[in-house]
């Protein structure tokens, strides 16, 4: 039943909180695309098949269920992204799954961003969008990004959470639950704020064809880095505090062991000789 | 052999489908519940794709008809997460109808593209005794494996390539998509429908459940390839069979391989090794070895597959191992030594030929490709019989949304183009093959060498199903997987990129308890070992599959031997890159 | 500065494995650049000074005490800014773990500074530190090299081995800190609520993990006698073959389409090692296999493999690791 209907006609004030939601999307290779450096740059190669990073549809699916849920009006759903021409792929699936619009933060100055440059530049991008709840997934696919909703949250200066699992929204708060070292948390988090979620938060949903045809009409707004004020020293490849390459092959692992098993108390001896030489009992 | 001493067919132990029933839809939904397209293409593979470049080609110079046709022109539906994930060839084409469809770009651009890996140069055909020795056969004795000139491909490439172009031109490719059932209005195709997501294992319907959306189209192009989902409904629906020979079908397993030294030439094999020679076994089947060049990374890979004709009667018959063991002949270690295999995949093809192509056209609908058959299984060319009719079609479709003109003359177009006269020459090719490899070469060489001349009439095929099976000793000279050089099958499937969710609902429709010859027969044959006989199943009597659909890469080879590959969910499957 | 600055986290008075795996390993390699090891901690009285020091045990020289709240990451972020804001830390190292990648992220942003996660090891290179962390499916290694005065590492869960060398105590120093607004936004309302059935594979120190080989789901009921024996913080994990025969529940499927596991033990037992399950355990620390099938392909990768049955070894492999431990 809809919960709306229990507001008195008569009021003329919804009551609910007003909620401006973004929702921070990646583009990532696809999980069954090889991945692999490419000889001539020293470089992870970048080609192939990208797709909506499998976190972020659980972050969408987070805000489309505030917005179904009713304790909430959601005024928008923004997806937002950072990255090349092909991240537009990334905003449209989003869009698929319930977003109503999307804005592409590309320019050439934020290519070669680290994680820190990377939050930074998106900060900026939110900063303008303005958002009460900055949703994100918890990490990206490519194994690129963990944890860039930290980065966000510093730098707008709002309260985060990751791995978040649960979240229940309530007037202008959030009650989230997440699992972390010692077990579950429960976090009462008063808005605005970044949640980086988990993918056991929720199913997302699958988009209907509708949807999908129609995402191509939800407006798209593309915006460089001077149109939100990054400063460009801070970004790309320059402005970025650790460079990764020098891509070299883990130490061999030493052979195995094998044993036959013939005596079987003299193998379970073996191994519990071998499990102790390790400490491992 | 089963329990009252009789071996039993496949085609004995029918699936339980009736395809008609299940994916025949009468009646469109309503307005507001369906979208509406101008032309809706199943299938997003080369055929199909050819159509959109070309229909949207001749839409771009005709802005009036364009804009008649509304927001969406044309709509390709695809079940794999992008076109050319679930496509899968040799495959050298010949250029013409890619060039004709393409004026624009040449091939030096093809190669730019990654979609092209040279030209042929040089070319070997061998027939192989054993597993030692070859011997070479000239090219004159053997006209249909000439490639000069031709260009090596990768279809799944290709497919990414046009997928691109088509987007350009204004199409809309709906990828992840399947398409589940075909819809009938009084006599008439008027689109399809496409698969619902979110079941689970039993088809229920799950907490993220969304129903497919009908998708009314004025034409429909069904382009799924190797005996496609609803190609075959639509084959029993129309009688698109009538009077024909029925379709036969063979299996490819292929590989790609990362190779120290270039290979220099083409090579076919014609068997027999490590195919069995005497006639009870009924291995009909060759190989290919093709070069590729890739220009963006400068690696030197080959294309190295293994096809065997599905209607022989061991069951132990395993392409995937037999081309593991095709492997071990000096002639392809001398060429894959040193190297790393970096692709593998499956897929059947139709190989029937002229007299098996069904009737090509309904009323709304179109077949191109694969689907209508269109494979020279002689000389293993299809693809540029996929783009050629994928042209005509287009310029079919164009005329009648246009002038009005019937859509069945697609089929005379057909006929009287390079498909249907390269077609009809190798008509009676493949036939006399089943009879045995021995017995019938001489007939299949003359029907080449005369061009088709002789032998006159109507080969009849049988089908491949009705084969009674026995369990036999073609496996005993499959090798051991070693992981480098030669591998099981799970760890190809690995790397063909499949990706299926864990509670997806099983497409693949099979009788569970059946002889044990016909079990056995499924297990080996399935590349991806989906099938697998219990280990506590009786030895006497029939015995219960197991079917792990998890590991399907979709390759069609099950429909042909007594199963039937339904669609699966939109989305799942492999990717294949450069097969 | 050749200072490294460690973050320690605990519960109920007991400091956290992989922090003090993070001071021991930041010990070592502040050593190697000529620099020392600190520790920081945050928290309320049970942090007494006895407490503290032992951190010393560990190799911090000195330990950054704040009062806040516990279990959440971003006043932390303010306490470690602030000390290195005025000691000049060069590094700042987190152990595996949830928080550690909040905060490191969070520091990042702060002190606008490079951090590298998932990291498995750490060298010293011209009086620097470099992070090196997996990357193509563990396949390779990348290095990470920072820029400016302060680089965070960031460690993979159970990468640093705990080590503990002397009995020298810590300096305990507090740490008055001013936290940021928005800290008071967030509200712990429960901490490390425990909840019964649910097993927590990935952090597991030790998995007995069945396959197809168990031959039926009663099977199973060996490696759970198993892990029982090893006991401590040990699970039953499962390939996707049996659970998708519903062998054994979803939620302990290793492989490619389930978790991805790195215990100080993997016990795989009538597992071939087929790469969909490979890929989901092959960075464990120590891999143990048992299988009747010579050719397993897991035997090419684990550490001890016993060709055998299981049904054998497995029950006389619990007796005796429970009359070792003296059960």
């Amino acid at each position: 039943m809809d919960p709306r209907a229990q507001t008195d006609p008569r009021e003329d004030i919804d009551r609910r909180p007003h909620l401006k939601i973004c929702v921070l999307v990646k583009e990532v290779p696809d999980a069954a695309v090889e991945k692999r450096i490419d000889p001539s740059t020293g470089r992870m190669d970048r080609s192939g098949e990208k797709n909506l990073n499998p976190y972020d549809t659980h972050a969408i699916e987070a805000a489309m269920q505030i917005r179904e849920g009713g304790a909430a009006e959601v005024d928008e759903i923004v997806a937002v992204t950072m990255g090349p021409a092909s991240a537009t792929r990334a905003l449209q699936k989003a869009v698929s799954l319930g977003a109503d619009r999307s804005v592409h933060l590309s320019d050439d100055a934020l290519a070669g961003s680290d994680v820190a440059a990377t939050g930074y530049a998106l900060s900026k991008a939110l900063e303008k969008e303005s958002p009460d709840l900055v949703l994100l997934g918890q990490q990206s696919d490519d194994g690129e990004c963990y944890t860039i909703g930290a980065v966000v949250a510093d730098h707008l200066q709002m309260p985060s959470l990751t791995q978040v699992i649960k979240m229940d929204i309530a007037a202008g708060s959030l009650t989230c639950e997440r699992q972390a070292e010692y077990g579950y948390d429960t976090v009462e988090i008063s808005l605005p704020a970044v949640i980086s979620v988990g993918d056991a938060i929720n199913e997302p949903r699958y988009p209907s064809l509708k949807a999908i045809m129609g995402a191509k009409k939800k407006p798209l707004e593309t915006v460089a880095a001077g149109d939100v004020g990054i400063d460009t020293s801070l970004v790309g490849a320059d402005g970025s505090r650790v460079q990764c390459g020098d891509f070299h092959d883990p130490p061999a692992k030493a052979a195995g062991q094998i044993i036959e098993d013939e005596d079987t108390d003299e193998t379970v001896a073996k191994i519990v000789a071998w499990l102790d030489e390790r400490k491992l009992i | 052999m089963s329990s009252n001493g009789r071996h039993h067919a496949p085609s004995e132990y029918p699936p339980p489908v009736d395809s008609v029933k299940e994916f025949v839809k009468h009646g469109l939904d309503d307005e507001d519940e369906r979208i509406d397209v101008g032309v809706a293409i199943v299938g997003g593979g080369t055929a199909g794709l050819s159509c959109a470049n070309r229909l949207l080609q001749l839409l771009g110079d005709d802005p009036e008809l364009l804009e008649s046709l509304g927001e969406v022109p044309v709509a390709v539906i695809e079940k794999a997460k992008t076109c050319g994930g679930h496509n899968l060839s040799g495959a050298v084409m010949r250029p013409g109808p890619l060039q004709e469809l393409f004026p624009d770009v040449s091939r030096e651009d093809w190669r730019k593209e990654r979609f092209a890996f040279g030209e042929v140069t040089r070319e070997s055909i061998y027939m192989l005794p054993n597993g030692r020795t070859k011997i070479s056969v000239p090219t004159f004795a053997v006209p249909n494996f000439k490639n000069h000139g031709n260009e090596v491909v990768s279809v799944s490439a290709l497919a990414r390539f046009q997928q691109a172009r088509a987007e350009e031109a204004g199409a809309y490719i709906l990828t992840e998509t399947a398409a589940s059932q075909l819809i009938v209005d009084r006599g008439r195709v008027v689109g399809v429908r496409s698969g619902d997501k979110g079941r689970g294992k039993e088809g229920e319907e799950l907490s993220n459940f969304e129903p497919g959306t009908d998708i009314g189209a004025k034409v429909t192009v069904l382009a799924e390839g190797c005996w496609g989902h609803l190609t075959g409904a639509a084959i029993k629906q129309f009688d698109l069979g009538a009077s024909r020979e029925p379709q036969v079908w063979e299996l490819g397993v292929k590989e790609l391989w990362k190779v120290p030294k270039p290979l220099d030439r083409v090579i076919h094999t014609l068997g027999p090794w490590p195919l069995k020679v005497p006639a009870k076994y009924g291995h009909v089947g060759g190989s290919w070895l093709y070069p590729m060049k890739d220009e963006k990374t400068g690696d030197d890979l080959v294309s190295i597959g293994f096809v065997v004709d599905l209607d022989y009667a061991d069951a132990t018959t395993s392409v995937h191992d037999l081309l593991q063991q095709f492997k071990l002949h000096p002639l392809v270690k001398g060429i894959l030594d040193g190297g790393e295999r970096v692709g593998w995949g499956a897929k059947a093809l139709p190989g029937g030929g002229y007299w098996s192509m069904p009737k090509l056209s309904m009323p709304g609908a179109l077949l191109v490709g694969d689907a209508g058959g269109m494979v020279d299984a002689a000389a293993l060319k299809g693809v540029h019989h996929c783009i050629k009719s994928g042209i005509l079609a287009g310029d079919a479709i164009y005329d009648s949304l246009k002038r009005g003109t019937p859509l069945e003359s697609y089929e005379q177009a057909i006929e009287d183009s390079s498909v249907g006269q390269e077609l009809y020459q190798v008509r009676n090719t493949r036939q006399p093959l089943q009879k045995g490899f021995l017995k019938g070469s001489p007939l299949s060489g003359a029907s080449i060498m005369s061009k088709g001349r002789i032998p006159r009439g109507r080969l009849p095929w049988h089908k491949g199903d009705q084969v009674p099976q026995f369990v036999g000793d073609t496996k005993d000279g499959y090798p051991k997987p070693d992981g480098k050089y030669t591998f099981d099958k799970l760890s190809s499937v690995y790397i063909s990129g499949n990706a299926t969710r864990d509670d997806a609902p099983n497409h693949i429709r099979l009788r569970r308890s059946v002889p044990r010859e016909v079990a056995e027969s499924w297990v080996w044959m399935c590349p991806a070992g989906v099938y697998e006989i219990p280990d506590d199943a009786p030895e006497q009597g029939n015995v219960d599959v197991t079917v792990n659909y998890t590991n399907c890469v979709q390759c069609g080879a099950i429909t042909a031997r007594g199963g039937r590959l339904t669609v699966p969910e939109g989305g799942d499957g492999p990717l294949y890159q450069l097969t | 500065m050749a200072d490294v600055l460690t973050y320690v986290l605990h519960n109920e008075g007991a400091f956290n494995k992989n922090s003090l795996g993070a001071v021991s390993e930041g010990a070592a390699q502040a050593q190697s650049i000529g620099g020392e090891c600190h520790a920081v901690v945050v928290g309320g009285d049970d942090l007494t000074d006895e407490l503290c020091a032992t951190l010393g045990g560990y190799g911090a020289n000195k330990v950054f005490r704040a009062k806040g709240p516990e279990g959440l990451a971003q006043p932390v972020i303010d306490v470690m800014a602030k000390v290195i804001d005025d000691h000049g830390h060069g590094y700042a190292l987190f152990g595996g773990g949830l928080l550690g990648f909040e905060i490191g992220a969070g520091l990042a942003a702060r002190k606008q500074a490079g951090v590298t996660m998932e990291v498995i090891s750490i060298k010293a290179d011209g009086g620097k530190l470099v992070a090196e962390r997996p990357i193509l499916q563990d396949s390779k290694i990348s290095d990470s090299h920072y820029q400016g005065e302060l680089g965070i590492i960031i460690g993979r869960i159970n990468a640093f081995e705990v080590k503990e060398g002397g009995s020298q105590a810590a300096e305990v120093v507090d740490v008055d800190v001013t936290y940021s607004p928005w800290n008071e936004r967030a509200k712990m309302l429960t901490r490390g609520e425990q909840r019964g059935a649910d097993v927590d594979i990935e952090g597991a120190d030790i998995l007995v993990a069945g396959g197809r080989g168990l031959g039926k789901a009663e099977g199973f009921e060996l490696a759970e006698s198993l892990a029982k024996a090893f006991g401590g913080n040990s699970a039953v994990a499962a390939t996707r073959a049996v659970v998708d025969a519903g062998w054994y529940p979803y939620a302990a499927q290793i492989g490619q389409t389930g978790k991805t596991v790195s215990p100080k033990l993997y016990f795989a037992a009538g597992i071939s090692g087929a790469i969909q399950h490979k890929v989901g355990m092959q960075s464990s620390e120590n891999i143990v296999a048992v299988n009747k099938d010579a050719n397993a392909p897991i035997f090419e990768f684990s550490d001890l493999g016993i060709v055998g049955d299981l049904n054998k070894v497995l029950p006389k492999l619990t007796e005796a690791i429970k009359a070792k431990k003296g059960s």
